[in-house]
Formats: C-alpha cells, structure tokens, sequence
C-alpha cells in the first residue's frame, strides 16, 4: 500500500472507526435495552439513561470497595469484576420502579402516554438519587492497563505519519457488547422464556390466552433492560468518564437508534446504534488531512472540510429522530410506531 | 410608661448602633460548577482578609465584618443573579467580593449590582469586554485582564519557538476572550494558529472536538478551558489518541487537580496564571499555609480584592457602596506607604489618622483604566507531575 493510502486509512481508524465503534456498541446496549421494554411494556421508557447512571455508580462504588482491598484483574479493569453488582442495582432499582410506579398503571391499562410520562418521573427520581450518593462531579474508574495499542508506538512500529491508538476500554466495549448481545439473541431465539416473552411481545392477548405469566414477562423484561443499562453505562463510563448529566444527554442517540432500527426490533436497535454513531462522528469530523492524503495536490481543500461544527453533535441524533419519524416511522426493521 | 418608654427607646439605641456596628461582604465564587474545585481557597483568601480586620478593631471604629457565601455556579447566569440578588437585598450586604467567571460576574454586575448600587470587586473575572463595559463605577477587579494574558501567552510560545498552534476554548465569554486575545496577539508576532474552535464543558465525550483539532494540527495546543471540565475531557482525548503532546495552560486550566488527573503524559507542557514573585505573594502563602488552606490560582487576588473593599470603607469613612467606591482606586494605589498581607490593621490605622496608602498585597495590585490589575504573570511549567514556577512576567 501506498504510504499516503495507509496514512489515510490509519487516520481514519484512529479519529473515525474506533471511537465510532465503541460508541456504537455503547448507544447498541442502551438501546436494546429500551427496544425491550417498548416490546414488553409498551411505553418509552424515559428513565433509561438514568438507569444507566444508576448502575454505573453501584458498578464504581463496588469497584472502589474491591480496589481498597487490593483486588484487581490485572490489566483488566477492576470495574469489570463490579459490573455483576452494578446489574444487580440496576435491576433492583428498575424492579422497585416498577413495583411502585408502573405496575399501578399497568392494572389500569392506562394509555402509554401516561406510562412515558410516569417514566419521566421515575428519571428525575433516579437522577436526584444517583446525584445524593455520588455527586454530580466527574468520576474516573478505570484502572489495569490503558492502551492495547499506543498512537507513539504505533508510529515507531510502521514508519508511518499517523498514530493509530486503541484504548483498552474500546477494546473491552466492542467485545463485551458482542459477547452481550450474541447472549441475548440465543436467549430470546432458543429458550422458552424468550420464545415467551417474543409471543408476549408480538400479541399479549394470544399470549395470555396460551398460559404465559405476564408478570413473570414483566418482571425477566426489566432484568434484562437493566442488566443491559448497568453494563453500557458502566462500558462508557469506563470508556469517556462518569458524570451524571452525561447520561441523560445519551437519551437521545439512543432513543434516535432504537427508532431508526424499528423500535421492538432487537435486530434494528443495534443497526440504529451504528448508524447513529457513525454518523455523529462522521458529519462532524474535520476531513481536511484524509483528503490532504488521498487528493492531487491542486484538489487539497483549503478549510477543514468539516460539514458541521462539533458543537452540533447532538443535533445529528436529533436529525436523524425526525427524518426517520417523518418519512419512514416503523423504522428499518419494521418495528411499532411510537 | 415613662419607664417602659425610656427601656424601649434604650433598647431601639442599642439596636441602631449594632445595626451601624455590623458590616456584611458577600463572597461570591462558583461552589459548584467547572472550577469547583478552586472555590474555597478563594472564598478562604477572601475570607482570610476580612478576619484579620476584625481581629485588628481597626475599622470604622471597631466594627465587625461578617462574610456571606454565595454560589455563582460559574456558568449559569441566572443562578447567580439569585444569588447576589440574595445577598444583596436580603442579606443586605455592603459590597461583594466577586463574581469568579466573567459571564456571571457580568450578569451579576448588571442584574443586581448596578440596580442597586453595590460595589463589586472580582478576584478572577478576566474577560476583557468587562474592561469597557458601562459600570457606574461600582466595578473592579484584582485580574487582570485576558487581552493581557493573550499577550504574555504569545510571548511565552514565541520565546519557546512555537510556530503554529491550535486554540481551543470553552464556550463563553472567558474563553472566547482569551481565544481571540491568544490568536490575534500570536498572528501579530509572526505565528500561525490553525484553528481557533469551541468546546461545550459537562459533556462525556470529545472524542469529535479532539479529532477537529488533530486535523488542524499544530505543534501546541492552547486550552483556554476549565480543568474541571472539558479542558480536562480534550486534553485526555488529545494525549489518548496521539493527536497533541504539549498544551498550553491558561489560568483556568492550572490546578493540582488537573495534574493528578492526567498524570506523567502532561509532563512539557507549560501555562500562565497571574502571579507575582512579589514578598506580598510569599507572605500570604504562609499566611494561608497557617489558615489552613492552600494559595492556588486566584487566592491571592481574592484576599485583595476583599482588603480593598475594607481599606476603601475606611477611606470613605463609610461602609456604604455608594461612598466607598470612589475610594478603591486611591487606596490601591501611590502615593501613599506601601501595604502587603497582614498589614491591613495597619493600613486602616494610617487611613484613620489621615495618612494615605498604596495597597500592594499579595498579588502586587496596581489597578488601571477603569479599575483593573495591570497584570503581573507566572509562567509554569509542568515538571515531574509537579507545577513548576519558570519565571515572573
């Protein structure tokens, strides 16, 4: 390969594929978990991201507990080992919520509006909770080795002009999620209780007349949606840091994902998740210096060649929440309509 | 009833003169927001001053001075007009030390201080549109000035024969004013700036910011952000995925915190925060060292910025806003015998009989225009994971 070809491709491996893929494997467990309870429970469950925060404070506190008494894995973070309690509160506190708040509701087959708006409340109160044990201040928590993959050694290594760094919680993040979601489909395609939970989720009065426990779906729905919340918000948070308020911003590229993919479409929410994140850090990358390698001399850009400023991240999401909701609403896999 | 009268009217008297007696200073500094953690050794600074004018029975005949906190956020405007509008109409203080972040410190000054007359002397705000803005005179700081610090900063690149640099700033009037104060003063001297981009604090991720600002290039990139916040966030983002090596460190971004942060990696880079190598400076280090608390970026200006609202009363004869303004600028500076920290019980017996002062203190104020520090700086380089002092400016 032509060494200014390899510079290109390295360039946009290291600014481009591996933060894209790590954040699309993070938004992808996010929004399956949202996916799961729109199938089951009918209703988007705004208290989602704050679910996550949820989880990853108990996966800190845990991993803090573990490292004052000496315990790591060894150049694993020690957050890994952590994460089982993290789901553990995740799911404990999605249960109490659904004890306390929605199970009311759901006795009076109150419309899913009321249902979004009662998640609402549920986020607000998870939020004020998350802040009163940990703070609103930014946490860092990983620990064990920090790159697979250093941009100065890389360099070295290849001759090459441009760095490519892989951090070893992006690594961690793509394959947890693989491994995660691989789980989840067996789950759902071979067990009897996915197969329960699919009949539940594709007609709840067929479902009900042939002898499935609702509230048994109910309740394995919640696990899995928190258990997926506590391990993405814990795999960001190891990934950028821990800060409460940043969760909640992750509402919306998750929900602009489980939309995009078809929302109760499994399948979809991960395909959502891709296509969100890579268009995120596509649209607003600086694609100056990759042409500067690819192009003749006289077609160099002059500018940055960015199609928008970064300050607008969130507005991609957001973009892509309302095209997809005004040109094609049941998304790419044909999921419900919100 | 006679006597129940004369006990009444007794009791009113010793009311009224307590009321006279008891003068309040609203310390308003962001206790929460992106620059929490510098707060409260600055509130302390401030604080710190007013303790020792109590305990000298100095001022205005022996009256006490009491402090009143009061949370700017740093960043959210309208939490800080509520806040100063507390101070001011409900806890009725006389004059605020503050605002810190210079958006606030301007909607404060605006919302609440002008309206109502109170005088307000910043220890940090150091946008330079609050040089010119319109103030009634009620406004000074013990900052300098950002265009100052652009200035300095250019010179200190230049004189490490930097050739081109990115700047990247947080959002608001603080760093857009040392961005453009940065890259017009580098462009004159002959250097090339890249790129001059925004980042927004409190975000997760600025994994997009880093990789505009590595397309750009450049051999330094100046952070003028917070180091609580995104200049955290970027500067990580940059050493992680190779993209810079060496920043430049403004004074938001210069902190204990930051270092520990980031680790051996921010080892060659360099900054700038007000300082001076003055004996003031010294002298107020230990005076804080036995106070309890740790003269960090901005302690010291807040130490003097509450010393003159206090020498300025004594001048005024008065602890009213609206008198003792037009003495803050005559007590900080000549003629008159020169004052540094811990002289102040002193300097308000000079000002009692008389005499006059030239308040040098602990961050050698001389205050300019229309009331701010002519800016002396510290260049800092980051040694061995420690904050090194190179040389004064």
């Amino acid at each position: 390969m032509p060494p200014d070809i390899a510079n290109a491709v390295v360039l946009l491996g290291n600014y481009v594929v591996v933060p894209g893929l790590a954040y699309a494997a993070q938004l992808a467990l996010g929004a399956l978990g949202i996916t799961l309870v729109f199938g089951i429970l009918r209703f988007a469950n705004l208290a989602h991201g704050d679910l996550m925060a949820f989880g990853t404070m108990a996966t800190i506190l845990a991993t803090w507990q573990l490292q004052a008494w000496g315990v790591g894995f060894g150049p694993l973070p020690t957050a890994l080992l952590a994460l089982p309690f993290g789901m553990a509160a995740a799911i404990a506190a999605a249960l109490a919520a659904d004890r306390l708040v929605f199970r009311f509701y759901r006795r009076r087959r109150s419309a899913p509006i009321v249902f979004v708006m009662a998640s609402l409340g549920v986020m607000f109160v998870l939020n004020g909770a998350v802040r009163f044990i940990v703070g609103p201040d930014d946490r860092q928590f990983s620990d064990g080795g920090r790159f697979l993959v250093k941009a100065r050694e890389f360099k070295q290594a290849t001759g090459l002009a441009e760095g490519l760094s892989i951090k070893t919680t992006q690594g961690i993040t793509v394959v947890v999620a693989v491994i995660v979601v691989a789980l989840l489909f067996r789950f759902l395609q071979r067990t009897r209780t996915g197969k329960s939970m699919r009949a539940y989720s594709d007609n709840e009065d067929l479902a009900l007349l042939s002898g499935i426990n609702p509230e048994r779906v109910v309740l394995i729905a919640w696990a899995i949606a928190a258990s997926l919340a506590a391990i993405a918000g814990a795999l960001y948070g190891l990934d950028k840091s821990f800060k409460p308020f940043t969760y909640f911003q992750l509402l919306l590229p998750m929900f602009a994902a489980a939309i995009l993919g078809g929302i109760g479409q499994p399948v979809g929410a991960i395909v959502g998740a891709v296509i969100v994140a890579f268009s995120e850090v596509t649209v607003t990358y600086a694609w100056t210096k990759f042409l500067r390698y690819l192009l003749p001399e006289p077609w160099h850009p002059g500018g940055l060649a960015q199609m928008l400023s970064t300050d607008y991240k969130f507005a991609v999401s957001f973009l892509i929440l309302v095209l997809v909701l005004l040109i094609r609403p049941s998304g790419i896999f044909r999921g419900r309509v919100l | 009833m006679r006597r129940i009268l004369i006990a009444l009217s007794a009791l009113f008297a010793m009311a009224a003169t307590a009321e006279a007696a008891e003068i309040k200073i609203g310390v308003m500094v962001g206790f929460t927001g992106p620059i929490e953690s510098l707060a409260p050794d600055i509130a302390a600074g401030a604080e710190l001053a007013i303790k020792e004018v109590n305990d000298s029975k100095a001022l205005l005949g022996g009256a006490a001075v009491t402090p009143v906190r009061g949370d700017t956020t740093c960043v959210d405007s309208a939490a800080a007009t509520a806040a100063a509008e507390r101070l001011i109409t409900s806890d009725r203080v006389n004059a605020i030390v503050g605002g810190d972040c210079s958006g606030v410190t301007t909607a404060m000054l605006q919302n609440v201080a002008m309206p109502n007359g109170t005088v307000m002397i910043s220890p940090s705000a150091t946008s330079p549109a609050l040089s010119t803005l319109e103030d009634n005179g009620l406004f000074f700081r013990t900052a300098p000035s950002d265009a100052r610090q652009g200035q300095v900063i250019s010179e200190v690149l230049k004189e490490r024969g930097v050739g081109t640099i990115a700047i990247t700033y947080t959002n608001n009037d603080y760093g857009k004013g040392l961005a453009d104060s940065v890259a017009t003063n580098f462009k004159a001297m002959g250097g090339t700036v890249t790129i001059e981009a925004a980042h927004e604090d409190g975000k997760g991720d600025y994994a997009a910011e880093v990789a505009a600002l590595a397309a750009a290039g450049g051999d330094v990139l100046v952070v003028a952000g917070y180091l609580d916040q995104g200049g955290k966030g970027i500067i990580q983002g940059a050493l992680d995925t190779g993209a810079f090596e060496t920043f430049l460190l403004p004074d938001g971004m210069i902190g204990d915190s930051l270092v520990e942060a980031i680790g051996a990696d921010l080892n060659g880079s360099f900054g700038t925060v007000p300082g001076t190598d003055s004996t003031g400076a010294a002298t107020f280090s230990d005076m804080a060292g036995a106070a309890g608390f740790k003269a960090g970026p901005f302690t010291g200006e807040a130490y003097d910025a509450a010393a003159l609202i206090l020498l300025a009363m004594q001048a005024a004869g008065s602890a009213d806003s609206g008198k003792l303004k037009d003495h803050v600028m005559a007590v900080a500076n000549a003629p008159g015998e020169k004052i540094h920290p811990g002289e102040l019980g002193k300097a308000l017996g000079i000002i009692a009989g008389g005499g006059d002062v030239d308040y040098v203190g602990a961050s050698a104020v001389e205050l300019i225009g229309q009331g701010e520090s002519a800016g002396n700086y510290r260049e800092i380089a980051i040694e061995d994971g420690k904050i090194a002092t190179v040389r004064y400016r």
